[in-house]
């Protein structure tokens, strides 16, 4: 079907296609639209969850563990200070092997109190064991949800995703949106390890030093086998639904002198910024990462990079322009844009690439008298 | 691509204005975006909502600067609000009601979208509505068809109220 909707409306509508057994979740601005519109949908019946309206988030990513366990597929999703709060939960969803999908809807982190888009607050669930993805349109955010499931769930993977979608630029605007017929394109969860009380076994217990690092290179190891899950996964989306999106969202990157990269809404409006310059004869690209964990293999080779971090890690730097310095072995002109909603058009984006100076950092907007 | 700013206070309808209008162009075939700036949102404060229309994909998420239209709920808006701020050359403003401002000699429409409101009792906690008539408007300029603004209202509200209200400011606003 077509028609418009937000990007928070689009994770409902995805949420409700693959029907979740138990859904827990506490409301935050700027996500509070997609548990709002998941209530709605269990209350009215068009979904048969257990919906379960936790006290906070920590509580909320505990009750999806609870649930998981037992082999249920689970879903939440929070924001910001949210996402913080239920910090401790993210890591042991990881680490005991669960398939929760959450959306995460990215917002700054107070004070000052701000409710606008910056990536900061995921990119602090970095190193946690989740899958990353972020995504720039309604349409995305929508199909991403589904595949999140499919690449969750895979026996290969049996890891967490976070799908992250920007605050109000993204979550709240209007675009259009073609919903799927799903058909088995997401087979039912089959969980290994799930509770069984025929079969008793112990969950959690003191795990020594000689075995506990086995269990961590395991979570490396499936984090690797993702990427060709993530791989299949998409074709195969790409085959039943026309639309392909990959770990990367290239953008004219073929012949270009200078690439931009970025994530996220501003990613999307750095194309238009891509069309300006050629125009005026500048071999200009942009690479969207979508996938940020597992992090892709970038060519940037023999190319200027331009990276935006919506980010920033206090006395080191653009987390994103880490990765790829650190990956690509590219010295590449790190800006800082977009924190906290902070406005960033294509024309500043244009700007950023003619006044690129690689190897430096440049924080957006900061004058002398800031 | 065609770039509108609606200016409202919160309450009003603005927001969803700016939705319907996008659902409109949508029908219309056309891409269409449609967002509000949020800030602390409040009933009665000023807000602001944008809709972008286009033959192509809308790659675009800032804000819209220099818009072609301006519409404004409230004139009352016009006394703390620059609302003419970055209206390109020979754009147009939408008023609800009369022109007691200097409009800088852009070219102004207005209509009595209040009293329309009010005449079929499209009232929501004391407040007239004022998204579903002004979409009637925006038709008559060329802005969307009546037939999609139409269809947008109806797939949105099911009170046939408001497809009226729609047909009144058509046949109301004065090009």
């Amino acid at each position: 079907m077509l028609t418009i909707a937000t990007g928070n409306k689009a994770v409902a509508a995805a949420v409700k296609q693959v029907s979740p057994e138990v859904i827990a979740a506490y409301p935050i601005t700027p996500q509070t639209e997609i548990v709002e519109q998941i209530a709605e949908y269990v209350t009215n019946g068009e979904l048969k969850s257990q919906y379960i309206p936790v006290e906070s988030e920590h509580s909320a990513m505990a009750a999806c563990i609870g649930a998981s366990i037992t082999g249920a597929r689970t879903f939440t999703a929070t924001s910001s200070h949210g996402l913080l709060y239920m910090h401790e939960m993210v890591n042991w969803a990881a680490g005991g092997r669960l398939p929760i999908v959450m959306a995460n809807v990215n917002r700054a982190l107070g004070p000052g109190w701000n409710i606008w888009a910056e990536h900061t607050d995921s990119m602090q669930e970095r190193d946690t064991g989740w899958l990353q993805v972020y995504v720039s349109t309604v349409q995305e955010a929508y199909d991403t949800t589904l595949m999140a499931f499919r690449i969750a769930e895979h026996h290969e993977v049996l890891l967490p995703v976070m799908v992250n979608l920007d605050g109000f630029s993204l979550s709240h605007i209007n675009q259009s949106l073609e919903t799927v017929e799903l058909g088995d394109f997401i087979p039912p969860l089959r969980l290994p390890h799930a509770i069984d009380v025929k079969n008793p076994r112990g969950y959690g217990p003191l795990t020594g030093p000689e075995e506990y690092f086995k269990f961590r290179w395991d979570i490396e190891r499936s984090m690797r086998d993702s990427v060709k899950v993530i791989e299949s996964t998409e074709k195969d989306f790409s085959q039943r639904f026309g639309r392909s999106y990959g770990f990367t969202d290239d953008y004219q990157c073929e012949d270009a002198d200078v690439v931009i990269v970025s994530m996220g809404t501003i990613g999307k409006e750095a194309e238009v910024a891509i069309d300006l310059l050629r125009k005026e004869g500048i071999r200009a690209g942009s690479m969207r990462i979508r996938w940020f964990r597992p992090f892709p293999k970038l060519d940037l080779s023999g190319r200027d990079v331009v990276v935006i971090d919506r980010d920033y890690s206090f006395g080191y730097g653009g987390i994103l322009a880490e990765a790829v310095r650190s990956t690509c072995r590219a010295e590449p002109y790190s800006v800082i844009a977009g924190l906290g909603g902070q406005e960033v058009t294509y024309d500043d984006i244009a700007g950023f690439i003619q006044g690129r100076r690689p190897g430096e950092e440049y924080w957006f907007g900061v004058t002398p008298d800031v | 691509m065609y770039e509108i700013r609606i200016h409202s206070r919160g309450g009003q309808g603005g927001v969803t204005a700016a939705k319907l209008l996008a659902l409109a162009a949508f029908r219309d075939h056309k891409y269409a975006t449609a967002f509000p700036f949020y800030g602390a949102e409040r009933r009665g404060a000023p807000v602001v909502s944008f809709v972008r229309i286009d033959e192509n994909p809308i790659r675009v998420y800032s804000q819209i600067k220099k818009p072609g239209l301006i519409v404004v709920l409230d004139n009352s808006i016009m006394e703390v609000v620059d609302v003419l701020h970055g209206l390109r050359p020979g754009g147009k403003v939408l008023l609800n009601g009369t022109l007691p401002h200097d409009m800088k000699g852009f070219q102004t429409l207005s209509v009595d979208l209040t009293t329309i409101a009010l005449r079929l009792n499209l009232v929501v906690a004391g407040s007239p509505i004022l998204n579903t008539p002004v979409i009637g408007a925006l038709a008559k300029m060329g802005i969307v068809s009546m037939d999609s603004a139409k269809l947008a209202i109806s797939e949105m509200f099911s009170d046939d109220r408001n497809v009226q209200a729609a047909e009144a400011a058509y046949m109301e606003l004065v090009l």
